[in-house]
């Protein structure tokens, strides 16, 4: 391998730190979109399942080529604009939507070496980038000129922005206790620990002592990410298909595209965070990015369940529970964490 | 030309560039959308200068929060140019102070180091110091006594905003279920009995 990268290395010359770059980003940018297409399909048929139907299963063996199927029909489809809207916005929109979903992925970390760029403050990073996801969604509402489309957009930027603090909250508790802004060190916190030391790794993680974080992030990341129960930017049952309600096409695919990358970087967040990233559960077994793969996967599970569980939220329902649930759960868990870590009873030195 | 410089440049002109499209822009949706382009290329500049904290900062607060509600605003007025055109003359001279004052302002700043910005002395930081960490330190510890009064005061401003738009508790619509229960039939219909009439 280090030969390999010796070779390379000479025929690129001084460009060579760049040609690496790129290539480190395709490695990461395409099994990505690749996770994207096929998690649409296990969607489907997992809420298939749960609804006792079969799910796709007519495009190649047991439905698996269904979603390259849609992919190239997506890509054949015309892209209609709208003619009193604003066509360069309305273009732009679906790029600044998927833009931050992928962007955020260069400080996730896969195992100790494995990350793109491993910058002290990567959890800030991710918080500033992916607050970011929410321009798409509200300027294509407003750029189509569509009132469907704007309500879309409108109620898209209340709930992002006010899911948001709860997020920053639970994630202020997470630094606290790894007393580190940077996701290797807080996976290395987790793994220390009394149970971690007994070989019971998995009671180490972060999700015990701060159960009720785990629980309002995750909520919160379902809402952030605009997936079902919270779908409400979308909500077909009142305004169409909402802030997407004009695009068709690949402009409607990026879209797709970026609620489903942003869903596989919640579950990446929440793995490393509260889940202890690649440690394994119990001390005979070795650590290893498999672990990391498996929690995520368990995680997109929870967002397909939901969505195939619970009816949608009525709007002010929405806003309660983010304001005066969530709110004042993080304000009190914060508190609490804060005078446990003072105490002699702090588990986290 | 250094890579650093470049970059430097690169992230300038494009800050001064949307800075004067926020005010040139007939649309005030795309002026909005410059001012969040200007802030972004702001917290490029401060990452430049190893301010990575100010950096991210600049982006999580002023892009993903107070622009989003700004734009949420802007987006929904309704703004005729021509009406607001009607007093450019009148307004001219206030304005005009109001910019020389700005620009005097800004040329005492710049002047002090103008051709020392490249070479500004921003300190190279050792590795493996956090400049997260070093601000927490000093807010807590130097400053804590004005970062209180800045949260105090802005505590006052989120009760002053509430009490402002607050209108009073609407009525409750929840249902008392002992009452529906108690409900009898002669309390929801009335059963009339009328003589038949003859039609002409």
């Amino acid at each position: 391998m280090d030969a390999l990268l010796q070779y390379f290395s000479g025929m690129f010359g001084s460009a060579w730190p760049l040609v690496w770059s790129l290539a480190k980003i395709v490695a990461i940018v395409a099994p990505l979109m690749l996770a994207v297409a096929y998690l649409t399909f296990w969607e489907r048929k997992v809420i298939g399942w749960m609804q006792v139907r079969i799910g796709p299963n007519r495009v190649g063996p047991w439905g698996l080529l269904q979603p390259i199927a849609d992919g190239v029909k997506l890509l054949l489809k015309e892209i209609i604009i709208p003619t009193k809207s604003n066509t360069w916005i309305f273009l732009m929109a679906p790029g600044l939507a998927i833009a931050p979903a992928l962007a955020a992925w260069a400080v996730i970390p896969f195992n100790d070496n494995l990350v793109l760029a491993n910058i002290d403050a990567s959890l800030l990073y991710v918080m500033a980038i992916t607050s970011m996801g929410v321009y798409g969604i509200i300027l294509s509402g407003w750029a189509s000129n569509s009132k469907y489309a704007f309500l879309g957009g409108l109620r898209a930027s209340a709930q992002m922005v006010s899911y948001e603090i709860s997020m920053g909250f639970a994630l202020i508790t997470v630094l606290m206790v790894s007393n580190s802004l940077n996701f290797v060190d807080i996976v290395h916190a987790q793994q220390k620990g009394v149970f971690a030391d007994a070989g019971l790794g998995f009671l180490s993680w972060n999700w015990l002592p701060l159960l009720p974080m785990f629980v309002v992030y995750l909520i919160s990341g379902v809402a952030e990410t605009n997936r079902a129960p919270f779908d409400l930017a979308e909500g077909e049952s009142e305004i169409v298909a909402g802030f997407h309600a004009e695009y068709s096409g690949m402009a409607f695919a990026l879209f797709f595209l970026a609620e489903y990358a942003n869903m596989i970087l919640i579950s990446a967040l929440v793995s490393i965070m509260f889940l202890g990233g690649w440690a394994s559960p119990v001390g005979f077994l070795p650590d290893c990015t498999l672990w990391l793969f498996a929690k995520m996967s368990f995680i997109l599970l929870l967002f397909l369940w939901f969505r195939a569980t619970f009816p949608r939220y009525r709007y002010d329902q929405l806003m309660r529970l983010g304001w005066k649930v969530f709110i004042p759960v993080c304000l009190v868990w914060l508190t609490l964490i804060g005078v446990w870590m003072m105490s002699p009873w702090n588990i986290w030195k | 030309m250094e890579f650093k410089t470049a970059v430097f440049y690169f992230l300038s002109a494009i800050l001064v560039f949307a800075s004067l499209r926020v005010i040139t822009a007939r649309n005030a949706v795309v002026a909005v959308l410059h001012l969040i382009l200007a802030f972004f290329s702001a917290g490029g500049v401060w990452a430049l200068l190893q301010a990575e904290f100010l950096a991210i900062g600049i982006v999580l607060i002023y892009v993903g929060a107070v622009m989003v509600l700004f734009l949420f605003v802007v987006m929904m007025l309704d703004i005729n140019i021509d009406r607001l055109r009607e007093k450019f003359w009148s307004y001219l001279p206030l304005g005009l102070i109001v910019g020389l004052v700005m620009l005097f302002e800004l040329g005492a700043v710049l002047s002090a180091n103008y051709l020392g910005v490249m070479e500004s002395d921003a300190p190279q930081v050792p590795a493996g110091v956090s400049n997260t960490k070093a601000l927490g330190r000093l807010i807590y510890t130097d400053f804590v006594y004005p970062f209180e009064l800045a949260s105090v005061v802005l505590l006052v401003a989120i009760v002053a905003a509430i009490a402002i738009t607050y209108r009073g508790r609407k009525p409750t619509k929840s249902t008392d279920p002992a009452k529906q229960i108690r409900v009898q039939a002669k309390d929801r219909v009335r059963v009339l009995q009328m003589p038949s009439e003859k039609q002409d």
